[in-house]
């Protein structure tokens, strides 16, 4: 069976990132929105975890840096959600089109 | 030498007095104010004495020619080497005379104040302001820089501005004192260029070295300047010229003299001190202080510094003939009298006999700031107990107020030129000088000489004869007291008796000894004529009749001409009003509006257009947001992998 090598990786990455812009751009549903966002951080990950494994096997930054982006990503979805619900309470609406008062 | 500590305690000492006043006044001094202030001008007066005592008879002169001492000088701004602005005394007989002058007539009046404006309120004000005054005007005297003198000439101006505007709340001496201010800063405006040429040329403010580099035929600094000139007159002239406007401006003369009629608004001990016996021959001094630059390097000028004098003097002599305010009469007396100085210097040249006429200017100044400061002082007094300026009003004061009435008969006969009194003597030097060098000045000054006599008995006799006052006021006050009638009778001492000082032989334009004597030939036609004034004068005021109205009837439109000022005022509104604030004024106004405003506003209406057009890209939508985000990404990683490697 053949080793999964960089280049697969990456290509999985590279699509992983485009689907959640896509997601991004096209859902009106800002949990929506947000699962998409997860998409395209989860994406740079693993383009870490892959550069750590395949170019630099003997260190670790790569790594943390995936370790650290995952407990960011935490930290902003607990944000995101907490803004979400109080948007909900405001506007009985998650459409990201009705959020629209800061305009001009 | 002369002793530094004297000269400085002199200067100082009204200062120290100013301050104390001014910073402690109304907390420590509200009652004994003014006594503290009389008390160290007293101090200074005398110190003054002493060192024109010591100066003329000890140790001023070396082989009978009086020279300059410097016995105190500091550097206060080195431009360069060479150029710089020093602060010091110079002691020489000008200086020195009008020392004793400034400190003895701030003297008298500080002493008459006490008793004239008591009752008034912001009195230890008053006194500070009579001490910044004096302190201003001794350190111009005292000047050993041109540029020292200019600082203390725009002190002095202040301290005036202050003192006519003393009554504030009074609308005509508000506009009095900015009149003032504004005509004579206006004048002053040409001495500063003029410094500034005088510098240019002899590369020093220093007042010895400028007059020696100048005046010496052949130095270098005459050499250079001689190459500059504007419109056809050498830079020295322009000088000269200017430097004489800001003298002219300062002593009122023709055309700038409108300021001093108006300045009568002041309390009247301030127009005895500032507006006829001290400031106003500032101009006067500043042009003998020079006089050896404009006699040798700029005699031309010297020509014009004697016709302005003597148009003044003799315009002012003509209005002064038909005012009614007893305080205007007085005031164009003094722009005439300071005309007389002027013209005195005109005609005098540099050195020997030639330079009778300078003698004759400061002698001049000397007796009429005596007689000057007792005419206002005593109009002072009967101001004060008729409670009104108006010669109407006045009348058979003689039995009310006997001693202003004498005192000021003195006076009169002084400023007439009647002998044995102060005035003839100075006056007949003066016009020996005309005669000497310029005959048409000459006629003209025995004009006014006569209509001097005219216009100071016509003063007179309506006061002092004529219908009897009545006193409607319930308060009857006499003359005031002991204060205010000391000064009248030391200056009548000083009116009457000055003229026996051997004038010449302490100051001349060289410093050399000028014998001067009496010619009883070439007095008899000036005595007469001041007699005949005296006489007309007598015949037309000493008892009420219609006389007065039928000679103004029957020269009809010079009186009218002259009771107007000769439309002076009014010339001055006109270029003032319609060409400078309507033509020029307008002119620029509208420039600011619309060129300068309209460059602002332009300025704003594009922003305004430009926000307006991209003001849709904040559209609310997060996702569009995101979508330039995205963009932007996208064309960097573009540059950045294909452009820019």
């Amino acid at each position: 069976m053949m080793q999964p090598g960089l280049y697969h990786i990456l290509f999985i990455s590279t699509a992983l990132f485009f689907m959640g812009v896509y997601g991004f751009f096209t859902r009106r549903n800002l949990v929506t929105m947000l699962m998409s966002l997860e998409l395209v951080l989860n994406s740079v990950n693993l383009n870490f975890i892959a550069f750590n494994k395949y170019v630099w096997p003997g260190k670790m930054d790569g790594l943390f840096f995936a370790l650290f982006i995952i407990a960011i990503a935490a930290a902003e979805a607990a944000v995101a959600i907490a803004i979400i619900i109080n948007l909900y309470r405001n506007h009985k609406s998650i459409d990201v089109n009705d959020a629209e008062d800061l305009k001009y | 030498m002369p002793n530094v500590t004297i000269i400085a305690l002199i200067v100082l000492l009204p200062l120290a007095a100013f301050l104390l006043l001014g910073l402690f006044g109304k907390s420590l001094f509200n009652k004994g104010g003014g006594i503290v202030a009389t008390m160290m001008m007293l101090v200074s007066a005398v110190l003054a004495l002493y060192t024109a005592y010591q100066y003329f008879f000890v140790y001023g002169s070396t082989g009978g020619v009086y020279h300059q001492c410097i016995p105190w000088q500091i550097t206060w701004l080195q431009f360069y080497n060479g150029l710089s602005i020093n602060i010091g005394f110079l002691v020489d007989p000008i200086s020195v005379i009008m020392l004793v002058v400034v400190t003895f007539i701030s003297l008298m009046v500080h002493i008459y104040s006490l008793g004239y404006m008591k009752g008034e309120g912001r009195l230890p004000v008053y006194f500070a302001f009579l001490g910044l005054f004096t302190f201003s005007m001794l350190g111009l005297v005292l000047a050993s820089n041109i540029f020292q003198t200019y600082i203390f000439w725009e002190l002095v101006g202040v301290s005036s501005f202050l003192l006519i505007g003393f009554y504030y709340n009074r609308p005509s001496a508000v506009a009095a004192c900015k009149k003032a201010f504004i005509v004579t800063r206006f004048a002053d405006l040409g001495f500063l260029i003029g410094i500034l040429i005088f510098s240019f040329c002899a590369n020093t403010l220093d007042f010895s070295t400028l007059i020696q580099r100048l005046t010496a035929t052949g130095s270098n600094e005459v050499k250079t300047a001689a190459t500059y000139s504007f419109m056809g007159i050498s830079a020295l002239s322009w000088g000269a010229v200017l430097v004489f406007i800001g003298g002219a401006g300062k002593s009122a003369m023709f055309p700038l003299h409108i300021w001093l009629p108006d300045a009568m608004e002041g309390p009247t001990p301030v127009s005895a001190l500032i507006h006829a016996a001290t400031m106003v021959v500032a101009g006067v001094y500043l042009v003998a202080r020079l006089f050896p630059v404009f006699a040798i390097a700029t005699p031309g000028v010297l020509q014009i510094v004697g016709w302005v004098g003597a148009v003044s003097a003799i315009i002012a002599a003509v209005i002064a003939c038909t005012q009614t305010d007893i305080k205007r009469v007085l005031a164009y007396s003094t722009m005439s009298q300071i005309g007389f100085m002027m013209f005195a210097l005109g005609v005098s040249n540099y050195g020997g006999e030639q330079g009778l006429g300078y003698t004759a200017a400061m002698f001049h100044l000397f007796t009429h700031a005596m007689f000057k400061a007792l005419l206002f002082l005593g109009a002072g007094s009967v101001i004060h107990y008729v409670h009104n300026n108006d010669m109407a009003a006045m009348g058979g004061l003689r039995k009310q107020l006997p001693i202003t009435h004498i005192t000021f008969l003195i006076a009169c006969l002084a400023i007439a030129g009647i002998p044995p009194f102060a005035g003839f003597f100075s006056k007949e030097e003066i016009l020996l000088a005309a005669y000497q060098h310029n005959t048409a000045i000459y006629y003209i000054a025995l004009v006014t000489s006569g209509l001097t006599a005219f216009y100071m008995f016509r003063l007179y006799f309506s006061i002092f004869w004529g219908k009897p006052y009545e006193n409607h006021s319930a308060h009857r006050h006499g003359e005031g007291g002991f204060v205010m009638v000391l000064p009248l009778v030391l200056l009548a001492v000083g009116a009457a008796a000055a003229g026996f000082i051997p004038f010449g032989h302490f100051v001349t334009s060289d410093g050399s000894r000028l014998e001067s004597s009496v010619h009883v030939q070439f007095s008899l036609l000036p005595v007469g004529l001041a007699l005949a004034g005296i006489f007309i004068a007598t015949w037309m005021y000493k008892t009420d009749s219609d006389r007065p109205a039928r000679v103004a009837a029957s020269i009809g439109g010079l009186y009218k001409a002259a009771y107007h000022k000769f439309y002076i005022d009014e010339v001055y509104v006109f270029i003032t009003k319609k060409i400078l604030f309507n033509g020029i004024g307008k002119l620029a106004a509208w420039f600011d509006r619309s060129i300068v405003d309209g460059l602002v506003n332009l300025t704003g209406t594009c922003t305004v257009a430009i926000s307006r057009g991209i003001k849709k890209m904040q559209s609310g939508k997060v996702q569009g947001y995101a979508l330039y985000f995205l963009a932007g990404v996208i064309v960097l990683a573009t540059l950045f992998i294909y452009v820019w490697k």
